[in-house]
């Protein structure tokens, strides 16, 4: 491992990006969680607001951005699903699902007033103690916003701490865009820059049209002093993280979060080994320095 | 997600199963009734809306569940799946027959008509398709359960599943692995049976391996088989002639890819010694 | 008579009975190797006849058979398909069974109490993959995650007694000389026994081993005798099955992701998972939910999950690890590489189970010296990120 003059030093995951589970450190029962309202986000992507049923509980739930839950439907499983609501206010938890199986299929049917099980959080989320003064580039393609959304509000909350902020986000039609108004209403109304890009202009659509990447011929990064948070999937990372590389962004300066198969959330069950790191615990937001040597290589 | 018949009003009504009988020897039906201390659940679950080997009376359709079990062997079963699948919302395959073309799939590479002078005493009455096939080879299923027969355990799995609306939980790793977890010894290695457990999809509860018997692969290929390099070994470590290896291809699934592809190719070298 | 901890003692043959029902009156189930359908099995003992004896293992790559022994010697073989780890960590464990009520989850049973175990006939090898998993499942780090798996791991684990018997006759796919843990058990054990004819020369390993060796007909063993222990042990060392070159492995297997040989074993490799399912140290498990047909009460029970399965590494659309290339890969690479990084130590400890049981005899000891032989350091097109100095002028091309 190198270690670079402009590289950020400290322990590569601290209590600020890793609060500790309240609920799976010793078992695998879930604590009920109520969904208190749900949000159409596209055809097939909702967000369920959710709180813990358990006052004391709900009360002790602390959780990072970029950390994630494992969401419960009795009889059926669990899913890893990252929060998507705002830290600052850890009693509402915001969780972004698409349909992709059993367990999300489950969680769609769910209502508002119901319930369902929660474990978490679990992981290390992104490096939102090592911001201070720093350009930051978020780089989102599809729900792959989701975990970002969270360091978004943090950002807003503590603007005058960070330099240039800047949210590229990429998705298939204008239709697919997850969490649309509040990047139209932060486009253009908050201290930051967003721009949004589609596969297909579809509908009205007069804003850029190709993949998130493209957006970087837009923008002008100061490569020392820029932090790169990218969360899609495994393409998006891929070619986001080596334009950033390109761009000079130093390797210790580039953050992915990566997706996995998980089972436990806690390293245990051995599912979401990638290299020897464990997503869900050593991860899932991953500094680039960390994965370079087995980044990109399939089947790791 | 099969809702029963919720839109109706009234007390909620189950959901109505169905289960149709095909070329097949009951076993999978009998899977379904042996299943003692589930049943009285099950029928509080569901209406049992049509299962001739069970009840005499019948209710119309739609069903909610049909089950098929056995292959399509006759123009009439051709005709009649299509019906069946029109009436069921969630149709599923169940056993080698319906999922594969089972055992009588052999006669897909013999000439049938051969087999019924040879057996009947007026093989002009006997009308028959050329080939057994799966359901599937005929109209679309939700669901296929493998098998000869299906196993209780994950027959009832299915039903669970299709009533809360989601997947069925069935693996499809290879039998070593139930094998394994349960402790038995492999026949394989300490005994030099030809067994089809590593490339053969788990389900069963490694029931012959458990009696000290080699899998002869009666829940088909699982996901991925490397039977070429199985092959190999049963050729090279246990000198198995490709007759005996087109043979255990060839059996309950023989008809079903990539069994078929194996099974054929062993004939090929097979007659090529010839 | 006194025990002392550096002196050893001598049991005679007949006395095996004694040391039976002594941890047997000490309330704990007797677990020892005996013959099951021509295999050597880890079951309940009752008495010293329930021991396999007279008996000889012919272990080689997908090969096993149990001959009868001149010898009349309890411990000739080594070790079969399964080991402590099915009761330490069993194959189906329940972690939780629980139903909905209104707003909440209710606990319907909680996890039975753990069984107090002693395992006869322990092999260095077996202890040693103990301590591995120690370290997986945080038996020895009461900070750590500790959920009803784990907590049943560490509690079976702390109440075991541990017999280990040392190794005289390495079995054909044997390399624990080359891994450092045998054939002599060197810690991790209660009692530990070196067969000879006329008995066995006993070392005790712990407190609670000398409480039961208090009750043992022991006597001072003969420097003749002693000496006959020594001689088989180190002939033991020589006449091991295989060998495996572990110096700068490790690395070699880090940085050989692509190497051709990945291609040429899956070839051959079923990706059955057997591997995975005799393998002392593989931790890896799925939790899975259960229900009644109403959906009311729901089981979740824990399975023992290999790395060679599909659904192992499932993530929408399809498996991570899609081709038999990947799996075994990943199954290799983390028993003798990125195990380190995890645990500080191998994942492997030379036991021979995988060579053995593996149904088309493929040999890790083969593998991984292929790979160290012709190593080719094709890594991730970032490798330069990594390896580099400067790491502003990195990574070239996309790769796509």
């Amino acid at each position: 491992m190198t270690t670079g003059t402009n590289e950020i030093s400290g322990p590569a995951t601290s209590s600020i990006t890793r609060p500790e589970p309240i609920c799976g450190m010793d078992t695998w029962m879930p604590v009920a969680t109520r969904v208190t309202a749900i949000k159409r986000e596209n055809l097939n992507t909702h967000t369920y607001r959710m709180e813990i049923v358990d006052e004391a509980l709900r009360a002790q739930y602390r959780w990072a951005p970029g950390q994630f839950n494992m969401l419960y439907a009795p009889g059926v499983g669990e899913a890893a699903i990252s929060i998507s609501s705002d830290a600052d206010t850890p009693d509402m938890l915001d969780h972004t699902i698409r349909v992709v199986g059993s367990v999300t299929r489950t969680i769609f049917r769910t209502q508002v007033g119901e319930i369902l099980g929660l474990r978490g959080p679990f992981g290390v989320g992104w490096p939102i103690d090592r911001l201070d003064g720093r350009d930051v580039v978020l780089v989102g393609g599809g729900i792959g916003i989701a975990p970002l959304r969270p360091v978004i509000y943090w950002l807003l909350a503590n603007r005058d701490r960070v330099g240039r902020v800047v949210v590229l986000y990429g998705c298939r039609t204008p239709e697919d865009r997850v969490y649309a108004e509040e990047l139209e209403n932060w486009a253009e109304h908050a201290p930051i820059d967003v721009l949004v890009t589609v596969d297909n202009a579809t509908g009205g659509w007069t804003g850029p049209v190709g993949v998130v990447t493209k957006l970087l011929q837009r923008i002008r990064v100061n490569a020392e002093r820029t932090v790169v948070m990218v969360c899609g999937p495994r393409i998006l990372n891929r070619v986001a993280a080596s334009e950033f590389l390109q761009l000079h962004v130093p390797p210790s300066q580039v953050y992915v979060s990566l997706e996995r198969n998980m089972n436990c959330g806690f390293g245990r069950c051995g599912h979401c080994q990638y290299g020897h790191w464990f997503v869900c615990k050593d991860g899932p937001v991953f500094c680039f320095k960390d994965i370079a040597d087995i980044f990109a290589i399939e089947e790791i | 997600m099969v809702s029963g018949a919720s839109e109706q009003s009234g007390p909620p009504a189950r959901p109505k199963l169905a289960v149709y009988k095909f070329s097949s020897c009951d076993g999978c039906q009998l899977s379904l009734l042996n299943l003692e201390d589930e049943l009285l659940d099950l029928v509080e679950a569901v209406e049992i809306a049509y299962f001739l080997e069970a009840r005499r009376r019948v209710l119309p359709p739609p069903y909610d569940i049909g089950l098929v079990e056995g292959s399509i062997s006759t123009p009439e079963e051709a005709e009649r799946i299509h019906q069946i699948r029109r009436d069921c919302k969630f149709l599923v395959a169940i056993g080698a027959c319906a999922t594969s073309g089972g055992l009588q799939a052999l006669r897909n590479w013999a000439d049938v008509r051969e087999f019924t002078r040879a057996v009947y005493a007026n093989p002009e009455y006997i009308r028959t398709l050329d080939t057994a096939s799966p359901i599937a080879a005929y109209t679309f299923v939700d669901f296929e359960l493998r098998g000869c027969p299906v196993n209780a355990q994950q027959l009832l799995e299915l039903l669970t599943a299709v009533l809360m609306g989601r997947e069925p939980k069935v693996p499809r790793h290879s039998v070593c692995l139930e094998c394994k977890r349960r402790g038995l010894p492999c026949v394989l290695v300490s005994n030099g049976e030809p067994c089809l457990g590593p490339v053969t999809q788990a389900g069963c509860g490694a029931l012959c391996p458990g009696c000290n018997r080699a899998c002869y692969g009666c829940f088909g290929p699982m996901e991925q088989p490397n039977i070429r390099s199985l092959g190999r070994w049963f050729s090279e470590r246990q000198e198995r002639s490709p007759r005996t290896l087109k043979r255990l291809m060839r059996s309950y699934n023989g008809y079903l890819e990539p069994f078929k592809q194996e099974g054929d190719r062993y004939e090929q070298i097979e007659q090529g010694q010839e | 008579m006194n025990a002392d901890d550096s002196v050893r003692q001598f049991l005679p043959k007949a006395s095996l009975e004694a040391l039976i029902a002594a941890l047997r009156d000490q309330g704990y189930t007797v677990l020892g190797p005996r013959e099951r359908d021509g295999v050597i099995a880890l079951r309940e003992v009752h008495a010293a006849a329930d021991l396999a004896h007279g008996m000889h293992d012919e272990q080689a790559p997908g090969h096993y058979r149990l001959t009868a022994d001149d010898d009349q010697l309890y411990f000739n073989y080594v070790l079969g398909a399964d080991g402590p780890k099915r009761y330490l960590f069993p194959a189906q464990q329940r972690v939780v069974q629980l139903h909905v009520e209104g707003q909440r989850f209710v606990m319907d049973a909680a996890s039975p109490a753990p069984p107090k175990l002693a395992f006869l006939g322990v092999r260095a090898c077996e202890l040693a993959a103990i301590a591995v998993q120690d370290r997986v499942f945080g038996a020895d780090d009461p900070r750590t995650f500790r959920c009803e798996a784990e907590l049943s791991y560490c509690e079976t684990r702390r109440n075991a007694f541990f017999v280990a018997v040392n190794c005289t006759r390495p079995g054909g796919t044997c390399f624990c000389v080359s891994m450092g843990t045998g054939p002599k058990a060197e810690r991790g054990y209660d009692l530990a026994l070196t067969e000879l004819r006329a008995g066995f020369v006993v070392e005790i390993g712990s407190e609670r081993g000398r409480e039961v060796a208090a009750q043992l007909p022991l006597r001072l063993p003969t420097e003749a005798e002693l000496e006959l222990a020594d001689i088989k042990l180190a002939q033991a060392r020589h006449s091991m099955g295989r060998t495996l070159q572990t110096d700068g492995l490790r690395t070699t297997l880090a940085r050989n992701i692509e190497h051709p040989r990945w291609d040429q074993v899956a070839k051959r490799c079923l990706s059955c998972g057997n591997c995975t399912m005799v393998c002392p140290t593989c931790f890896c498990s799925t939790v899975v939910d259960s229900s009644a047909l109403d959906g009311g009460s729901v089981t979740r029970t824990r399975l023992w999950e290999s790395c060679f399965t599909h659904q192992f590494s499932y993530a929408h659309p399809g498996p991570v690890r899609h081709s038999i290339r990947g799996r075994y890969r990943q199954w290799l690479r983390h028993k003798l590489s990125t195990w380190w990084d995890q645990f500080g130590s191998s994942g492997c400890v030379g036991c021979g189970r995988c060579i053995t049981w593996c149904p088309v005899g493929i040999d890790i000891t083969e593998e991984a010296c292929a790979i160290a032989a012709t190593p080719s350091q094709s890594n991730s097109p970032f490798a330069e990120a990594w390896e580099g100095e400067g790491e502003a002028e990195a990574a070239g091309e996309v790769p796509r």
